[in-house]
């Protein structure tokens, strides 16, 4: 039963991917001018143009480039950049790093931090130090990431100089640099994925905290503390497990803004520009990661709600 | 001699605060005391206070209601003026609750086992592998399934009368002075019922403690209790020694609840429609119907749960249809709706043949056919007004619009004994049992000729639920509107249906009119169920346990069969080799009366007169 419904989910991603992998491919073909016309520039002549096409396999009809681009990607081949005919697979290498780093540290700090403040929060309902996490998480929901970064950019880069406004990566940084000069777009991803998490798990444990067995628990002697730790917060692991998914996925893929302002250079700003430059391959390929990313997070946290369900784990 | 005051109820009084800030008193001073190895039974209608009132015994009240005068002393201590984590050492370890489902009291995400020692070992009165031994013994003595291992399951693995009993075995591991028993028996079928009962009425002999036992059903507190206080509106009436409340009551309220005490399921209670509606006609008739869930293989459902069933229901009839939860009840009234598909034979209204899905269906059809659903709470939308809740089926089926809707929305309303003035209101505002009468006028708006309604008074008190019954009475007599009537309460049916369907494990085991069905001879499982009533009669436990089908009978679950009789591992009679492999034959009897089984009618009557002579010798 567990073991169908965790094979029905893994195909559903692949079937997923897939259906993304087409609709990627088809708005990359209609978009005007193509590999060939880029490459060229100026020096097009019809002739010299069909002769590059048939060299790059553009002549092919489309269901044979789809899958041969499928194919590609697949083995991990991920085609040539129009930027001086470099392979993608190696810009894309120096950037996903940069990317992986700034998520895992933001999710380092943020996970840990939402949990325990959303579970305080559910511990003490109504009083001022919820009222403060409720507010203050509302606050930045509401407020665009672009106007958290400028307001950092604001107060640390302008007006106290502690940090850099914009960074400069090299490579050679030593960690205590790095650090520094990851600190702005750090603390503000972190205020960004925090607040939502920290309000699900808030939500998720009063949720529970109004059944029944939560009433038992109380009438059993038991301690608030044990009640919150071991009745309410297994019965709310799906859907805490699930807005954590959404906020790495969009660590990865959605920090295109903040990645801008800061001018990180992470994934997402390389993908921003290969659409400044028209460099469709560069683009494909950004878009399946960041199309993965999300596949394979969504599909472990549902993964991990079907493994906390004690109905499915242990059936009749 | 006078036994030891544990428990020490003065004044008490409980108050909620409106949103106004308006205190509103909810329990207007109660006093009443519980000795050792005594039950106190607190009974009364819903809105009494009788919940309330148990739940001051572990210094708690529900969201909302605060205490607002009086004590409740336990061994002399005030429990209400206890510091916060003074009264959390009590609760579970001197004084224990049971609540009324226990689906919903046991958490689904820990094993029953922590459960149910959690308490103990939390309050330091045992250490883990010490309550885990002791939940063993409970486990025994409650006559769970494999002591040793049941601890281990998660509580969707057991049955609801299982985790009825291991919440008796959570509530007693940590060896309280006082249990609170709160509803523990209203949610079961009849035979779980008495299993429970005889469980706990063991375990509390046994283990010496007090009880407070929380019901509106008298019948089973004449089982169970010592002593009997009546409470009404959070005022106690009268109180006193069971003996004297059950069969000398004093108060007025008092005979007004026994009154209200369904009656034994006998015949000649139910009332015969008005003459110019009793044609004899078939109206919805159900021919050879099999269903179930899960899709259909090669025209058999995957997941079986009705079994060629074959019933009619007759013009301006009350059809009921009794068995125990997992028969197959809901799901005949789901395939005369129209909401499941048959996977094989025919739904005939009026003669003509009806699609199976509801998609299909004309909307006459549609309009002729109504569901009135169990739980009015989760049938009716809680934004909608009455008026439009009404109003609704009257526009779909009828296209009645502004004015004439609503003098219609009127008549309705007054037709199940409402005031017109309830259209303006939501019906959060209503109590349950003004609620179940939307639900119904809802069905009753599309005129239809045939009302299914599913254990529409199963989840309101006695009081309230006869009530309901005289209106579905009522209007059966003014409208001529046909009921097929479910309920696993065979006193209600009998009071009020004139024909009775007995399904078992998704066959129709035995039916006819009331008045056959309800005299002998009787199909083995509807005898079954008609012992199984309570009597609001001191000793009736006792007596109803020598009886020969209830050695067998308890204790053991619906199960499906493919081969042979459904009810054959719980059937005193059941005979190897014949009732294990083949389908029972159709004894046709009086008045289209059948009984489904491999015995004889010499047979049956034979084990009539013999069971009288059991029962006869015990009382001798």
């Amino acid at each position: 039963m567990m073991m169908r419904m965790v094979l029905q989910r893994l195909g559903i991603g692949i079937a997923t991917l897939f259906v993304v992998s087409v609709i990627v491919f088809v708005i990359t073909s209609i978009l005007p001018g193509d590999v060939a016309d880029i490459i060229l520039g100026q020096s097009a002549t019809p002739e010299t143009l069909a002769a590059l096409r048939a060299e790059l396999g553009m002549d092919q009809p489309w269901y044979i480039r789809y899958f041969s681009w499928l194919g590609n990607l697949a083995s991990g081949d991920l085609g040539i950049s129009k930027a001086g005919g470099a392979s993608i697979s190696s810009l894309i290498d120096s950037r996903i790093w940069n990317t992986l780093i700034m998520a895992g540290m933001v999710s380092l700090i943020s996970i840990p931090i939402s949990i325990v403040l959303g579970l305080w929060a559910a511990m003490h309902p109504g009083t001022r130090l919820d009222r403060i996490v409720t507010f203050g998480t509302l606050s930045t929901i509401s407020v665009p990431e672009f106007f958290i970064a400028t307001i950092m950019v604001l107060i640390f880069a302008v007006k106290l100089k502690w940090l850099p406004a914009t960074l400069y990566l090299t490579g050679n940084e030593n960690w205590s640099e790095l650090l520094k000069a990851m600190a702005m777009p750090m603390i503000t991803l972190v205020i960004v994925v925090s607040a939502q998490m920290i309000r699900m798990t808030r939500a998720g444990i009063l949720n529970v905290m109004s059944s029944p067995y939560i009433e038992m628990a109380i009438l059993k002697g038991v301690p608030r503390k044990r009640i919150i730790l071991r009745h309410a917060l297994y019965n709310a692991i799906g859907p805490i497990v699930n807005v954590i998914a959404l906020n790495l996925a969009y660590l990865v893929s959605g920090v295109v803004i903040v990645e801008t302002i800061f001018s990180y250079p992470g994934l997402a700003k390389l993908m921003i520009d290969g659409v400044q430059t028209r460099d469709l391959p560069l683009v494909q390929a950004c878009a399946m990661i960041f199309c993965a990313v999300y596949v394979i997070l969504i599909l472990l946290a549902d993964i991990a709600s079907i493994l906390s369900n004690p109905r499915l784990r242990h059936p009749k | 001699m006078e036994k030891e005051v544990l428990v020490e109820v003065k004044d008490l009084r409980i108050s909620a605060t409106s949103d106004e800030g308006v205190e509103i008193p909810i329990v207007k001073g109660v006093d009443f005391n519980i000795h050792k190895g005594e039950v106190v039974a607190l009974i009364g209608e819903s809105g009494s206070g009788k919940t309330t009132i148990s739940l001051a015994s572990l210094a708690y009240t529900k969201p909302g209601l605060h205490f607002a005068g009086g004590e409740v002393k336990l061994r002399g201590d005030d429990l209400l003026s206890m510091d916060p984590l003074k009264q959390r050492s009590i609760r579970g370890a001197k004084v224990a609750y049971l609540a009324q489902s226990a689906a919903a009291t046991f958490n689904p995400a820990l094993t029953i086992g922590e459960q149910v020692t959690e308490s103990a070992v939390l309050h330091g009165i045992l250490d883990q592998e010490a309550a885990t031994k002791r939940a063993e013994e409970l486990y025994e003595a409650l006559e769970l399934p494999d002591p040793q291992l049941i601890g281990n399951r998660y509580p969707h693995q057991v049955s609801g009368g299982q985790l009825q009993r291991l919440m008796a075995a959570m509530a007693l591991c940590g060896k309280p002075d006082l249990m609170v028993l709160d509803e523990p028996t209203t949610a079961l079928d009849v035979t779980t019922q008495i299993e429970v009962l005889k469980a706990f009425k063991k375990v509390i002999h046994e283990e010496n403690s007090a009880a407070i036992y929380v019901t509106h059903d008298l019948a089973v507190v004449a089982q169970i209790a010592d002593h009997i206080v009546v409470l009404y509106s959070g005022e106690v009436m009268e109180q006193g020694p069971a003996d004297q409340i059950i069969n000398r009551p004093q108060h007025a309220y008092t005979k007004r609840l026994m009154e209200a005490v369904r009656p034994k399921p006998i015949a000649g209670l139910g009332t015969d429609v008005g003459a110019e509606h009793n044609r004899d006609t078939d109206n919805l008739e159900v021919r050879e119907v099999t269903a179930g869930y899960g899709g259909n293989v090669n025209g058999e459902p995957k997941i079986p749960i009705l079994k060629d069933i074959n019933v009619s229901v007759k013009n301006g009839h009350v059809v009921g249809v009794i068995g125990e939860s997992g028969c197959g009840k809901s799901t005949l009234a789901r395939v005369m709706a129209g909401m499941l598909p048959a996977a094989r034979g025919d739904i005939i209204l009026d003669g003509e043949k009806l699609e199976g899905s509801l998609q299909d269906r004309k909307l006459s059809e549609l309009q002729k056919v109504q569901f009135v659903f169990q739980m009015a709470d989760t049938a009716l939308n809680p934004k909608q007004l009455i008026g439009n809740i009404i109003g609704r089926p009257l526009e779909f089926y009828h296209g009645l619009k502004g004015k004439e809707k609503h003098a219609k929305v009127s008549e309705i309303l007054e037709m199940v004994e409402l005031p017109p003035e309830f259209a303006s209101r939501y019906p959060m505002e209503l109590s349950g049992g003004q609620k179940q009468r939307i639900n119904l006028a809802r069905s009753l708006a599309a005129t239809p000729e045939v009302l299914l309604c599913d254990e529409v008074t199963s989840a309101l008190d006695s009081i309230v639920g006869a009530n309901v019954i005289k209106l579905l009475t009522n209007l059966r007599d003014k409208t001529g509107v046909s009921f097929v009537f479910i309920s696993h309460d065979l006193s209600t049916v009998a009071s009020f249906a004139d024909e009775i369907v007995v399904l078992y494990a998704g066959r129709v085991v035995e039916q006819g009119p009331t008045d056959e069905v309800l005299v002998p001879p009787f199909h083995p499982y509807t005898r079954l169920l008609i012992s199984s009533v309570p009597e609001m009669r001191i000793g009736w436990l006792e007596d109803t346990m020598q009886k020969r089908e209830m050695a067998v009978g308890i204790s053991r679950g619906v199960e499906m069969t493919s081969v042979g009789c459904p009810f054959y591992n719980r059937c005193p009679m059941a005979m190897d080799g014949t009732c294990n492999t083949t389908i029972p034959p159709i004894l046709k009897l009086n008045d289209g009366h059948e009984i489904s089984c491999h015995l004889t009618l010499d047979q049956l009557n034979e084990v009539e007169a013999d069971t009288r002579r059991t029962l006869d010798a015990a009382e001798a």
